[in-house]
């Protein structure tokens, strides 16, 4: 390989964090932004690496590092990256700097914290998709609610404050219980390595007990139905910073809760309770796509949206075979960017508009042409059109979910048809039809400036490579997931047939 | 004669406590040697007391590497002794930190002031040398006269007064009781030597009708001490009249003296009655926990949220406790040291926030000071997510070591339901913050300046509270007494 640097996952990870330091203590607004950008951007170039030197061959954990933390309890500071991680990691920093330059642009009241709070959220963020060890991950996971929280609360929309409590103190009630069990996990086992733990077989009260704090924390993350109210009111009322990273990445980190965690750890409970989280997602698809069927602002469409969207990953990551699991990894990616891109768009057109209702618009394509045409890429990838990437996951994870119990599979189908109605009725209403309010003229607004168009490029680039190309992600996602679906396939098999009997 | 051979005296074991009272009569002399109120002298007296925590902790750092006993085993110094030392040392050094400014405004006896601080430390540290009741009584008794005089230090103050009216009224009662516990259980085992109690009931030749009834009253005693449920009714009221370097200091001193003189007592005198006294226990921490979040939660005056949450505290730290682990006596104590630091940490942003006259609906005081003090407000958000235990700081590795201890002793309910609670006391420090961050500033915010000393104190505990939480391994050394073991 080119070359290696030791301990990368170590200095992605706490680069932003350093960053962070350093952002407080300069002066002057403007070189804080600079300097942030600057930031994420070599943080975004040093992640890279990981592709440089990856190994495809490889499903195990790569880069790994282990350092003596607690060595007294045995709580190491471990940190490793697979086929699971590896993209999410890679979301991660692309979509910082990338939220950063938008903020750069549109925030101007207390630049300092504000760019403080995104660098530690990064840090905090990477974190959770590189701990390896129990205690590791859960200061990640909790820690990352504390900068969100503040962003949301100081830079939000019109009920800031409520929502940023309701989504502080959701996620912390659900990840209170998952703290009991890691102590529990830790006295049955003696080991916090979630590698070790894989192996460990974990038996009795504890394999469901375990399992339900673990699901409950990561269930609200996700958040699965009927978890996710907390959902709407944070992205809405988020900065639109605030709500791409939240969309993009924090809820990714329920959906990688369950397959590098909960499910592994509790391959038993999780094969019991998996017909029931199946349902609920798909009650999940359903409703979030019917609820934003009746949107009237778009931003909440576009939350509602994320509820169906992570349905899908989650229906993907419960069938617990090579489809469904790869293709739930690569949705957790495709919704990502999609939604990022989405919540992005809204955010250009709300600095311009000041409204987000779509009863404000329509006819846009005669004044803003350009931003109209990216809107529509965006809209036909997060609907799942074939060639662009929505489509390669929610295919996988559809096909992965058939062949685990063909009734799920058909519900789910159909959210993709209120998918695209929803969407396209989004389109619809904003772009096309006869231009009839005032303010929508092209003197009034402003088209996509360069650097807008250049902060969306990567990601609609992306749509492509991942819509054309997906086997460039799925070489590298399926040797790890396959690790993942066979240790446990053992023991998953038995109970199947009762869970379609007790189905149908 | 056998009794004179095995007569022990060694007083290396009071060395650190009375470092502290030389100290104290040290800062009374400078007090009185100085003509006048000389603003002068009174400004010397905090740095005169500051010395003898410094005294007293270099003798604590040579009594470290041994394990003396003396007095025929009344008293000990131990590892357990020692950490107990270094929390009531902190607390008080902080407690100092906090005083510079705020104490002359108020009294004019400064010098009494630091002289009893000192005092009341001394008491605190002897609770945890003491291995007798005795022993136990005295040091209880020292530390508590003490704060009953600072509780009311600023007699033009009602709600002092007050204070120090109902603390003294309640705490003697207190004092009463544990006497009587301490009196049968004298009359169930024949000693109040903690090592010939605990011989005399695991051999079985305690007597019942003595014993029970003197257990529940020591633990009466002890629990009005570390303010548990429902022994709490004194505290937000003591808390939110006394003086606040005065409640910053007490809320950890007396808590940390309280469990360590407890823990000592559950341990190594009744340690064969786990099986009666564990449940009792695990019942007033679900209790102690649930009413101190709960009442917490309807606070509008800041102070007295901090007096409810160091009552919920109060029930984490309890939550070690109910298991009679060597393990859990070792997580309550490293508890109570984070604690130090976020408590005394957040009690010193009140100082900031108070104009030393008023000192209601703090909360209101604290709306948008993070435009104009964007340090202080970063410091008090570090303190209240420390508070509620969200990694990595140091509140965090204190609930987990306490829960962690609760778990491997078989009481995981025990730990869920503490999980639980703080998830509610999460929405009262969280509403700390909204005022801080979220809300507009109120007109007098600009007018307000602090002391730079009480900003060094801020920084400490902030800086201890964050490098804690990210390695605690560096610290629970110091906290792993393996007592009972």
């Amino acid at each position: 390989m080119a070359f290696s640097i030791p301990d990368l996952l170590s200095i992605i990870t706490f680069l932003p964090l350093i960053g962070a330091i350093f952002v407080g203590l300069v002066g002057g607004d403007n070189l804080k932004k600079q300097l942030t950008l600057i930031i994420t951007l070599v943080t975004f170039l040093l992640s890279l690496m990981l592709l440089v030197n990856w190994d495809n061959s490889n499903g195990g954990m790569q880069f790994l590092e282990n350092h003596p933390w607690f060595p007294q309890l045995g709580i190491n500071y471990i940190m490793g990256v697979d086929g699971i991680s590896l993209f999410l990691v890679l979301l991660t920093t692309l979509l910082m700097p990338i939220t950063v330059y938008f903020s750069n642009l549109y925030v101007n009241e207390q630049v300092g914290l504000y760019m403080v709070l995104m660098l530690l959220l990064e840090t905090a963020m990477i974190g959770v998709f590189l701990a390896l060890d129990l205690v590791l991950f859960f200061a990640f996971f909790e820690f990352s609610l504390i900068p969100m929280y503040l962003l949301i609360g100081r830079w939000g929309g019109v009920k800031r404050v409520y929502a940023a409590l309701k989504f502080f103190l959701y996620t912390f009630a659900g990840s209170a219980l998952m703290l009991v069990a890691i102590l529990a996990i830790f006295y049955a086992t003696g080991t916090l390595n979630v590698m070790e733990l894989q192996k460990a077989h974990i038996t009795g009260a504890l394999q469901t007990w375990g399992f339900l704090a673990f699901a409950l924390a990561f269930a609200i993350k996700v958040p699965i139905f009927p978890f996710h109210t907390w959902l709407p009111d944070a992205h809405v009322q988020a900065p639109t910073a605030g709500s791409i990273i939240l969309a993009g990445i924090l809820l990714k980190m329920g959906t990688y809760g369950y397959l590098r965690f909960a499910i592994p750890i509790f391959p038993e409970a999780a094969a019991r309770f998996g017909p029931w989280i199946a349902g609920l997602a798909v009650i999940g698809i359903l409703y979030g796509a019917l609820v934003a069927l009746v949107q009237k602002d778009v931003k909440s469409l576009v939350a509602y949206s994320s509820v169906a969207h992570l349905g899908y990953v989650m229906l993907g990551v419960v069938a617990m075979n090579m489809q469904g699991v790869s293709g739930a990894v690569l949705q957790m990616v495709n919704h990502g960017i999609s939604t990022g891109a989405l919540f992005l768009m809204v955010g250009l057109l709300y600095e311009r508009r000041h409204t987000r209702l779509l009863e404000d618009f329509g006819g846009l394509w005669k004044s803003i042409p350009i931003f109209c045409g990216f809107f529509l890429v965006v809209v036909m990838s997060s609907a799942g059109l074939p060639g662009l990437n929505g489509f390669i996951g929610e295919f996988t994870i559809l096909l992965g979910a058939y062949l685990k119990s063909p009734i799920f599979a058909v519900i789910a189908a159909l959210g993709v048809i209120l998918a695209a109605w929803y969407l396209l009725t989004a389109f619809r209403k904003i772009a096309q039809g006869p231009l009839t309010n005032p303010d929508n003229e092209s003197s009034h607004l402003h088209d996509l400036r360069p650097n807008e168009v250049a902060m969306l490029l990567p990601l609609v680039a992306l749509f492509f490579l991942i819509g054309l190309f997906p086997n460039l992600f799925l070489d590298k996602i399926n040797p790890s997931v396959q690790q993942l679906v066979e240790k446990p396939a053992v023991v998953l098999h038995l109970p199947e047939p009762q869970t379609v009997k007790a189905e149908q | 004669m056998p009794q004179i051979a095995a007569l022990q005296i060694n007083l290396a074991v009071l060395l650190p406590a009375f470092a502290m009272v030389v100290f104290a009569m040290f800062v009374m002399l400078v007090d009185i040697l100085t003509p006048g109120t000389n603003r002068g002298s009174q400004n010397a007296l905090p740095w005169v007391a500051l010395a003898g925590v410094v005294v007293s902790a270099l003798f604590c750092w040579w009594l470290w590497p041994q394990q003396v006993q003396s007095f025929q085993g009344m008293a000990t110094s131990d590892h357990f002794a020692l950490g107990l030392d270094l929390i009531v040392l902190t607390a008080t050094a902080l407690g100092i930190l906090l005083s510079t400014n705020y104490i002359p405004q108020i009294t004019n006896q400064v010098g009494e002031y630091y002289a009893l601080l000192l005092l009341a430390a001394s008491g605190m540290m002897m609770m945890g040398t003491a291995t007798d009741l005795i022993v136990v009584f005295l040091s209880l008794e020292i530390f508590s006269l003490a704060l009953y005089i600072l509780s009311g230090l600023q007699r033009t103050n009602p709600r002092s007064t007050e204070a120090s009216l109902k603390y003294f009224l309640l705490g003697a009662f207190a004092s009463g009781f544990f006497a009587y516990g301490a009196a049968l259980l004298y009359g169930a085992a024949g000693s109040t030597q903690y090592s010939v109690i605990a011989s005399t009931l695991s051999s079985g030749a305690g007597n019942p009708t003595l014993l029970y009834p003197g257990m529940a009253l020591l633990l009466a005693g002890f629990a009005f001490k570390i303010s548990l449920v429902p022994f709490h009714m004194w505290t937000p009221d003591v808390y939110q009249g006394a003086p606040t370097p005065v409640t910053a200091f007490m809320s950890v001193g007396t808590k940390a003296a309280g469990f360590a003189a407890f823990i000592r007592v559950l341990l190594e005198a009744v340690p064969s009655q786990q099986g009666t006294w564990g449940m009792a226990l695990a019942i007033l921490a679900v209790l102690t926990m649930t009413l101190g979040n709960l009442a917490a939660l309807r606070q509008t005056s800041l102070k007295r949220m901090l007096a409810y949450s160091s009552i919920a505290h109060a029930g984490y730290i309890l939550v070690g406790l109910v298991p009679g682990t060597a393990e859990g006596a070792d997580a309550a104590l490293f508890y109570l040291f984070t604690y130090a630091f976020m408590n005394i940490g957040a009690f010193a942003i009140v100082v900031a926030l108070e104009k030393a006259q008023a000192d209601d609906a703090l909360q209101n005081r604290a709306a948008g000071i993070a435009d104009h003090w964007p340090m202080l407000a970063f410091a008090m958000a570090i303190f209240m997510f420390s508070l509620s235990g969200i990694p990595p700081f140091a509140g965090f590795f204190g609930k987990f070591f306490v829960f962690k201890a609760a778990v491997d002793g078989g009481w995981a309910w025990l730990a869920v339901i503490g999980m639980l609670n703080s998830a509610i006391g999460l929405y009262y420090y969280l509403r700390v913050t909204v005022a801080m961050y979220f809300e507009a500033p109120g007109d007098e915010s600009a007018e307000r300046r602090q002391s730079s000393v009480l900003r060094v104190g801020v920084v400490i505990a902030a800086i201890f509270t964050i490098i804690i939480g990210i390695y605690p391994a560096l610290w629970t050394g110091l906290f792993s007494a393996g007592l009972g073991g």
